[in-house]
């Protein structure tokens, strides 16, 4: 691609112009590469124990970059991402448990089944022009009915929840390694890096630029011969899509699924919460949240078990690290609402 | 919505939670009222002739029914007010319930007081804190163009009272005696005292919501920045210390409620949950600030909940009442007693 | 031939009657003024003829095509692009992004999307700001962005709602000279102002609405001495 800096007048534009986008997505896969070189070693420096701590980080991450993609770039404030990720969850425990399907191929299935409900649920809220808390309300309580849905259904096992049976040796296929195999970690990065690679080719795309547009003003970007359903339509569905995947990777991972742990309003939580604290409609942002998220209840129940002198009255207490949580989901939205990593960018553009 | 950016170019007009002011019943409401009254009856008829239930058994859980659509009126009252005057879907408002049944724990366990004053006494504490929350915090994400703002620090602030009360109080389930036990018999179904009073309780507290919107100054501004915030600060009306007074009531709405309900709940840190999501259902099937709307709103959905359990086990009733949750928001989202906008 | 017709146009919100059997034909390449009082539904016409109204009654014709009811994305996608008098900017994108995203239409490469958008706006004299976030630009530019990327779509026929509303009269000129610039290029313009002597300068023929419906409509000479013009403007600051 040849860069036209002159324009048909003659007059020579700005040099800052030429690709800026291309460079900007080639510097974000650069990134994306280098980190997740340097998060692929480290198992091998942290402490065997530290794997649970890991794998749940990096789901968060997961989800919250699914969240990121619909709610961030999108607009569309989803309060219920427990039905995608509960979805990609169950329909990898009922493949595998009633037909063997490998999870691999479940992954997929869920993910294109995930996308399909998502997308009907935001057809029908976009279709009767439910927006702000009504959108997110609306999406709660698809949420809050698929969990009732899982807890009153044969097929999925009602409220006892689906658990995956351990096989006697190491499988690629069914997924399935050795307790502390570095594999259990391995993967779910690699499906992390991925969806970061989707969306950042999403959000440097022609869909995803149009998706930005939409959010920022949709008559105006309707105005422009921009199709405002369809565009939203397709973020909602990679956005789903990429959610179901932590929730089947979380099945995998725990063999063993439940309605609360696929559908529970905490879950949508869970989604949301990274994104906000590292930064809402920002390629980080959701992973920097995941970090901090994700290791803070193993921190806090290292310190309650055996608190420094002047915490001594914390000793055995629980509900602290989901305390601290909320004061920092709090602190966050009130004092630096673009997030840790959104308002770090900001100040290093200005 | 009068906060945020309204979006008047018509075709894309979206249904942003309009702010509406707290009214009585009008004409046509009354209308709507008389027709939901028909419905409900007629669906009633029709279950005692065809239902294949015995008809105690529906005796009883349309009493218990109604009954426990009290409890969810009273939850969705102070809900409504903020709802509807605020715009915020207040995701702490189960959570604020258990604080105000957990304070009237203390109260009854610690300093030994009668069940009912713990309760009185509770009252001004909630609003205390409601107040406190408003104008430290939410008022700090409040007239920006989103929505998410509110609703994720009332999410954390919910998250907070529940933990902090496990911290405090662990999971362990407590309960209050209440002084009054015992039960009675009407029309022949049996009726638990407590749950009358706390049923008695949501009329009083809807009465006495209604006349301090009607009658008092406060209520007057509270309409007013209800309908038109920047109108309201134009004429001196100052908004934010409006806005938090609003919370404050709102807060202490459940924590009548907490004190109403707490003999008969099974008091853990998260005995609330459920009821926040109920409530916004009620809310939203009510009319956004309608008092009457919560009060028949709770009622309906107490009704659906129990005598839909006669027909679908488990939690199912439950899908019934999310079912005709979707089906009013994208059908009527302005609710039953709400205005057309 | 004429590039718009509209057929007895009419819209109504519940028992308001916002346009009332509007017909008018507009031949290619004219440039075309509405002025009417505050309320008269000039900025409802707009909207009902670009597809973000559906019209009670009544057909829109466009370029010898039926666009009745029509999404607005596809009336623009055919040629047929408004601009609006509040203005909205993609407020999380540069100046040069928000115009690619029309260009986005004509082509799908972000290079060439980006090349495109940077001569609409060299066109409409905005280079100065090229990557500067669009929600800063002040009032000026920012009717300037509405221009570039209503252009940047190669639009056939060009809606503009008051975009010369909010400016100080050194700021009018320029964007009159490039509007006469666009039309000179083929483009037919159709707009809604309330500055007179704008309007007088350049619409080759003048709609005066009032109430929803046609007042008169002519020569801008003949139609300003119209008393029954005057009379609807009485009251208004004219």
């Amino acid at each position: 691609m040849s860069a036209t800096t002159e324009s048909p007048r003659g007059t020579k534009l700005p040099s800052a112009l030429p690709q800026r986008t291309h460079d900007g997505a080639r510097r974000q896969y650069i990134y994306l590469a280098v980190g997740l070189v340097v998060l692929f070693f480290l198992p091998f420096v942290l402490p065997e124990s530290s794997q649970p701590v890991l794998v749940r980080t990096l789901i968060y991450g997961i989800m919250a970059v699914g969240w990121n993609l619909m709610s961030g770039y999108g607009g569309m404030f989803s309060f219920g991402h427990a039905a995608f990720f509960g979805v990609g969850a169950y329909t990898d425990a009922v493949l595998l448990t009633n037909f063997g399907i490998s999870p691999w191929i479940a992954m997929i299935i869920g993910a294109v089944f995930s996308a399909g409900v998502g997308v009907l649920i935001a057809y029908l809220c976009l279709r009767y022009k439910l927006a702000g808390s009504y959108f997110a309300l609306a999406t709660f309580a698809f949420a809050q009915m698929f969990l009732l849905l899982a807890q009153n259904l044969e097929l999925v096992n009602r409220t006892e929840g689906i658990n995956i049976p351990l096989l006697p040796e190491d499988s690629w296929a069914m997924l399935q390694f050795g307790q502390d195999s570095f594999n259990y970690y391995w993967i779910p990065l690699l499906l992390l890096a991925a969806a970061v690679a989707v969306t950042i080719a999403f959000v440097y795309s022609r869909p995803g630029r149009y998706t930005q547009a939409i959010r920022d003003d949709p008559v105006a970007a309707e105005s422009l011969g921009i199709p405002i359903m369809k565009y939203r339509l397709i973020t909602v569905a990679l956005s789903c899509a990429i959610t179901s995947i932590a929730g089947s990777y979380y099945t995998q991972y725990y063999l063993f699924v439940g309605p609360e742990q696929a559908f529970s309003m905490h879950v949508s939580t869970d989604a949301i919460v990274p994104a906000v604290i590292g930064g809402v409609g920002t390629i980080w942002g959701p992973l920097i949240g995941a970090a901090v998220v994700g290791p803070l209840s193993e921190l806090v129940a290292a310190v309650v078990r055996n608190p420094p002198p002047f915490l001594e009255f914390l000793q055995g207490v629980s509900g602290l690290d989901v305390a601290i949580y909320a004061v920092l989901l709090i602190v966050i939205v009130v004092f630096l609402p673009k997030g840790i990593y959104g308002t770090i960018r900001e100040r290093l553009r200005k | 919505m009068n906060r945020g950016v309204r979006v008047t170019q018509t075709s894309t007009e979206t249904k942003e939670a309009p702010a509406a002011p707290p009214r009585l019943l009008d004409n046509r409401q009354l209308r709507i009222a008389a027709g939901l009254v028909v419905v409900v009856g007629a669906a009633v008829a029709l279950m005692y002739l065809f239902g294949g239930q015995p008809s105690g058994l529906l005796t009883q859980s349309l009493i218990t029914g109604v009954l426990l659509g009290g409890v969810y009126a009273l939850v969705s009252l102070g809900l409504t007010l903020i709802f509807g005057v605020l715009g915020i879907v207040n995701f702490a408002q189960g959570a604020m319930l258990t604080m105000s049944m957990y304070i009237v724990f203390f109260l009854a366990t610690e300093w030994g007081l009668n069940l009912y004053l713990a309760a009185a006494l509770t009252v001004p504490v909630m609003f205390g804190f409601g107040w406190l929350v408003q104008s430290t915090v939410l008022n700090r994400v409040m007239g920006d163009s989103t929505h998410e703002r509110p609703l994720l620090v009332t999410l954390g602030l919910s998250l907070l009272i529940i933990n902090v009360l496990l911290m405090v109080f662990g999971g362990r389930p407590v309960s209050v005696a209440s002084p009054v036990e015992g039960s009675i018999n009407v029309i022949g179904a049996l009726v638990d005292v407590p749950r009358l009073i706390a049923f008695g309780g949501a009329l009083a507290v809807a009465v006495a919501l209604t006349l301090i919107l009607r009658k008092t100054t406060l209520g007057l501004a509270i309409r007013a920045v209800a309908a038109n915030d920047v109108g309201a600060s134009l004429v001196g009306v100052n908004v934010k210390r409006i806005y938090a007074m609003t919370f404050g009531v709102g807060a202490t709405c459940v924590a009548v409620a907490g004190g109403l309900m707490v003999s008969f709940t099974s008091l853990v840190p998260s005995a609330g949950e459920q009821f926040t999501t109920l409530a916004f259902v009620i809310v939203v099937l009510g009319g956004l600030g309608s008092i009457p709307g919560a009060l028949v709103g709770g009622l309906f959905i107490g009704l659906v909940q129990t005598v839909g359990s006669l027909y679908l086990p488990g939690s199912g009733s439950l899908l019934l009442v999310f079912g005709i949750f979707l089906l009013v928001l994208f059908l009527r989202p302005q609710g039953l007693f709400g205005a057309k906008s | 031939m004429s590039i718009l017709k509209l057929e007895g146009l009419s819209k109504s919100f519940g028992g308001l009657r916002a346009l009332r059997d509007v017909t008018v034909e507009i031949p290619e390449r004219e440039f075309f003024g509405i002025i009417g009082p505050n309320g008269a539904g000039k900025t409802t016409l707009f909207s009902v003829i670009a597809g973000q109204l559906g019209p009670t009654s009544g057909r829109v014709v466009f370029d010898g095509q039926d666009i009745t009811g029509w999404s607005a994305d596809k009336v623009a996608g055919a040629g047929l692009v408004r601009t609006f008098q509040l203005m909205r900017p993609f407020e999380s994108m540069t100046v040069l992004d928000n115009v690619s995203i029309a260009s986005h239409r004509r082509f799908r490469s972000t290079a060439k999307s980006r090349d495109h958008a940077a001569e609409v706006i060299e066109r409409v004299g905005l280079s100065q700001y090229l990557n500067k976030m669009s929600g800063t630009l002040p009032t000026a530019g920012l009717k300037r962005l509405e221009l570039a990327r209503a252009l940047a779509l190669e639009p056939k026929i060009l809606l503009l709602d008051e975009v010369l509303a909010g400016l100080v009269p050194t700021e009018r000129a320029p964007i009159i000279d490039l509007l006469r610039d666009i039309h000179r290029d083929g483009v037919t313009v159709m707009f809604v102002e309330h500055i007179m002597a704008a309007v007088m300068a350049l619409s080759e023929r003048l709609l005066v609405m009032h109430e929803g419906a046609e007042l008169t409509l002519g020569v801008p000479e003949d139609v300003v001495q119209d008393p029954r013009v005057v009379e609807a403007y009485l009251g208004e600051d004219f």
